[in-house]
């Protein structure tokens, strides 16, 4: 049984990352506060959050980060109407989201990656690694989804997009099995939501997929 | 023994005494996040009445504030607004059932029961502490349901949550509540899912009198088979026995609640989902395995058909969308017209449920405008639904400027030959700050006969009343909003869901409680058509089960059409001043002279259909004096 207060809570995440050797850090860690971000209200923190929350808020930044960096090639390398406009959605639905992941660290005084924030740093026992989220374009599939162009980019964009998306929904898979984890309705709703919601986009992908392999006209 | 054949019978929750335990957010709680209530409550608004909405619009630019923000009201009157109590303040209100005199409102930290007898004065007769989200609650003659998903519910309604990844005091799924005495409602048993209960719909067989059936929907993930045994994750093509792809279909026997027990899992997704990657280009869709491998239904049940396969060959569909929804959001039954609309994620379904145990899918439909298929919502007639697409799941800021009005919008569709033909879009249309949390969300129609009318809650965003008679040109008739809940900071708030039941339109505010409105006279719905409107009363209501609204003959009704006549031009205007004195002459009369007054008006509009240009408004008024007359 474990019935945490926001302190002992905070107490037993930073002893976790004492003893740990292996532990996760954001690039650009601590960006906390930019301009227009909303100041931190430590008081509206109700409900216990785990280590495990902490850290699925911290990876999912730099996992939407990349959405972002992927879609916003959609205009320039001349992707089809239809992705151009699932981007556009896409774009705002992942910028508010990491607003909100922001504003929810900051409220729990924990680190902040900044919402451009595109890989991780693992820690692991005083070697720095980069390191990425699961479903995570690597940086050579990166480069090559930037030299794409049309028919092509369109391909390896909704590729590369269902594994990011895929990679998200498995985030939440793990959250959902670690010990403490969602007890708090601000996550619980938010991961619920990226596994509704992505578990929904990955449909339309596939769809668009197909139809790409199909040859059917664009 | 299957998963979800754990029933209240093994696990009987303890006396709603016992909790809350130590520790937790019950005790250990911090400073309240929620500003104190001023000692007056801010006097709702004068609305604003008009045929066109002020400009620039109200909604725009108010100030903001947690109980004292500034409101815009057009066409619409706030009547009263009644905070939660101070345990609930800060933790989000959801859904309204009604019953009686009740209004039974979720709240994921119990339930409240609201004696709304008196509308300018709801009083709160009982609250149940039982955290979960989200809390969802219907309601069917003495027993009332309560959808539990979040993970840190607990079977006891304990407050301190469940950290534990695998734990037996975890329920997700439906909670059963006698309500017989409201004041003092008693936990009854509880059925466990695999998914848990995102929310749910209450669907009555006229087979099967005996008992209420609970269409289960969930957007979450598969729990662990450790947890609840059975419970098995995964797409069809790897495993068959997942617990996605599927609505649970639960079978409550009203005189033993607590025998309540799954016994269907109907497949309604069926080949909507092939998985793409293994369509051979050109060759049209691979159909997905018959789906005969369903787990089978807790023993002593009555035996499921199992999966309930769509009728094969779907004509143009052959290549069809190669992936489909492995879920609900919401199912909308409509019992009457033998349909239901099921939201569900990707795509809107059209359902046949004559065989209540059984729905099965007639149609889908997919959009490219629309990101996530929440909740459907019948005309009257059944020949339209209106699927509304909750993009951000309710807590993003979607009606910015930049926001398209195509997003985050409801999609209007008829219903032609079981089939759904998409014709426009409708989204409440002001402009609102990043700290609104604001899309479209849960609402209810409001019984004007003739024409079909709309409230509808878009959390922040207010609530919007619209018109979509015309189904290619809905249009905003009357709204109310608020400012934001803070400035500088996205706060959850607004209207989670707003419903007309008995003459007014109660909503449930996430953060401020329970609000209360009336439709008033305005040139786009006149006090007759208001009055018509009230003659129709449910003795319950629950948002996801809708029923056939009929109005009884009234003087108001017939009135209501002339109206409507008078607005589209369909009747002369000396015609029209014509029926309307003879109309008041027969209801001065009695009996037989009030017979014959009508039967004589009635021959004469009669006589007046071919030469109008809205005949079939001309039949309805026909109609509606035979009924007076008779």
């Amino acid at each position: 049984m474990l019935i945490m207060t926001r302190h002992v809570l905070r107490t037993m995440c930073v002893g976790a990352v004492l003893v740990a050797t292996f532990t996760v850090i954001p690039i650009a860690a601590e960006a906390r506060q930019l301009p227009g971000d909303p100041r931190p209200r430590p008081e509206l923190v109700r409900q216990p959050y785990s280590k495990a929350d902490v850290e699925f808020m911290q990876g999912m930044i730099p996992h939407h980060a990349q959405a972002l960096v992927m879609c916003g090639m959609a205009k320039p390398n001349g992707a089809n109407a239809q992705l151009q406009l699932l981007c556009e959605r896409m774009s705002i639905s992942q910028k508010d989201e990491i607003a909100m992941m922001r504003t929810w660290l900051r409220d729990r005084a924990q680190t902040v990656p900044a919402p451009d924030a595109t890989h991780m740093t693992m820690d692991h026992g005083g070697m720095k690694h980069d390191m990425l989220m699961p479903g995570m374009l690597t940086d050579d599939e990166l480069a090559a989804l930037r030299r794409a162009r049309g028919k092509e980019w369109d391909r390896l964009f909704l590729v590369g997009m269902i594994k990011h998306h895929q990679g998200a929904i498995n985030m939440v898979d793990v959250l959902f099995k670690s010990h403490g984890a969602a007890q708090d309705d601000d996550i619980y709703l938010f991961a619920s939501d990226v596994f509704a919601d992505q578990t929904a986009e990955i449909e339309r992908m596939e769809l668009m997929l197909a139809s790409l392999g199909g040859g059917q006209s664009q | 023994m299957t998963a979800t054949a754990v029933t209240a019978a093994q696990q009987a929750p303890p006396p709603q005494a016992a909790q809350p335990p130590a520790g937790g957010r019950g005790q250990a709680a911090p400073p309240p996040p929620v500003p104190a209530l001023p000692a007056t409550m801010p006097a709702p608004v004068t609305p604003t009445i008009s045929a066109t909405a002020p400009t620039p619009d109200a909604r725009v630019g108010l100030r903001a504030g947690y109980w004292d923000a500034a409101q815009a009201a057009w066409n619409m009157r706030l009547v009263s607004n009644t905070p939660p109590p101070e345990a609930y303040r800060g933790i989000t209100s959801s859904d309204l059932a009604f019953t009686g005199k009740y209004v039974v409102q979720g709240n994921y930290h119990g339930i409240l029961f609201w004696d709304v007898s008196n509308p300018t004065r709801p009083v709160l007769v009982k609250d149940y502490v039982c955290p979960a989200s989200q809390n969802d609650v219907s309601v069917y003659k003495h027993l009332l349901f309560v959808s539990s998903e979040g993970t840190g519910a607990r079977l006891d309604c304990g407050t301190q949550g469940v950290p534990e990844p695998v734990s037996k005091e975890r329920i997700r799924g439906i909670r059963i509540f006698d309500i017989s005495t409201i004041s003092n409602p008693k936990y009854v048993g509880n059925v466990q899912t695999c998914r848990g209960s995102h929310t749910h719909t209450v669907a009555e067989d006229p087979n099967d009198k005996e008992a209420v059936y609970v269409y289960i929907s969930g957007s979450a993930g598969v729990r662990s088979a450790e947890e609840l045994p059975g419970c098995a994750d995964g797409n069809m093509a790897e495993n068959p026995e997942t617990s996605r792809f599927r609505v649970e279909v639960i079978r409550v026997p009203l005189a033993n609640p607590e025998k309540a027990a799954v016994v269907n899992y109907a497949r309604i997704f069926n080949d909507l989902a092939p998985p793409p990657r293994r369509v051979e280009p050109g060759r049209g869709g691979a159909a997905t395995p018959p789906p005969t491998g369903a787990t089978p239904p807790p023993a002593g049940v009555t035996p499921p058909a199992g999966a309930t396969p769509p009728a094969a060959g779907r004509g143009g569909r052959a290549g069809g969308p190669p992936t489909g929804p492995n879920q609900c959001h919401d199912i909308t039954t409509y019992p009457e017209a033998g349909l239901a609309g099921g939201a569900c994620g990707g795509y809107g379904l059209l359902l046949d449920i004559r065989e209540v145990a059984h729905p099965v899918r007639m149609d889908f439909a997919g959009d490219p405008n629309m990101s996530f298929w929440h909740s459907a919502t019948f005309n009257n007639d059944g020949t339209k639904v209106l699927f509304s697409d909750e993009w951000g799941g309710g807590r993003a800021p979607r009606c910015r400027a930049e926001d398209r009005l195509e997003w985050g919008a409801n999609a209007l569709f008829t219903v032609e030959r079981g089939k759904l033909v998409f014709h426009s879009y409708y989204k409440m249309p002001a402009p609102q700050t990043e700290w609104e949390n604001c899309v479209a969300h849960n609402g209810s129609l409001i019984p004007i006969p003739g024409r079909d009318v709309m409230v509808q809650g878009f959390y922040q965003g207010g609530i919007t009343v619209f018109d979509w008679t015309d189904i290619k040109k809905p249009i905003e008739i009357a709204y109310f909003d608020r400012g934001p809940l803070e400035d500088g900071r996205l706060t959850s708030a607004g209207s989670w869901s707003v419903y007309w039941h008995n003459g007014y339109i109660y909503s449930s505010e996430i953060a401020r409680g329970l609000d209360i409105y009336e439709l008033v006279q305005t040139p786009h719905i006149s006090q007759n058509e208001i009055d018509a409107a009230k003659t129709v009363v449910f003795a319950e209501a629950n948002a996801q089960e809708q029923k056939r609204i009929t109005w009884p003959p009234s003087f108001a009704k017939a009135r209501a059409f002339l109206d409507q006549l008078e607005r589209s031009n369909g009747m002369s205007a000396q015609n029209l001043s014509a029926a309307r004195e003879s109309l008041a002459a027969a209801e001065k009369a009695t009996g037989a002279a009030r017979r014959s007054a009508l039967e004589q008006l009635s021959t004469r509009v009669n006589s007046q259909v071919t030469g109008s240009s809205d005949q079939a408004k001309m039949k309805m008024l026909v109609d509606a004096l035979n009924e007076l007359a008779r």
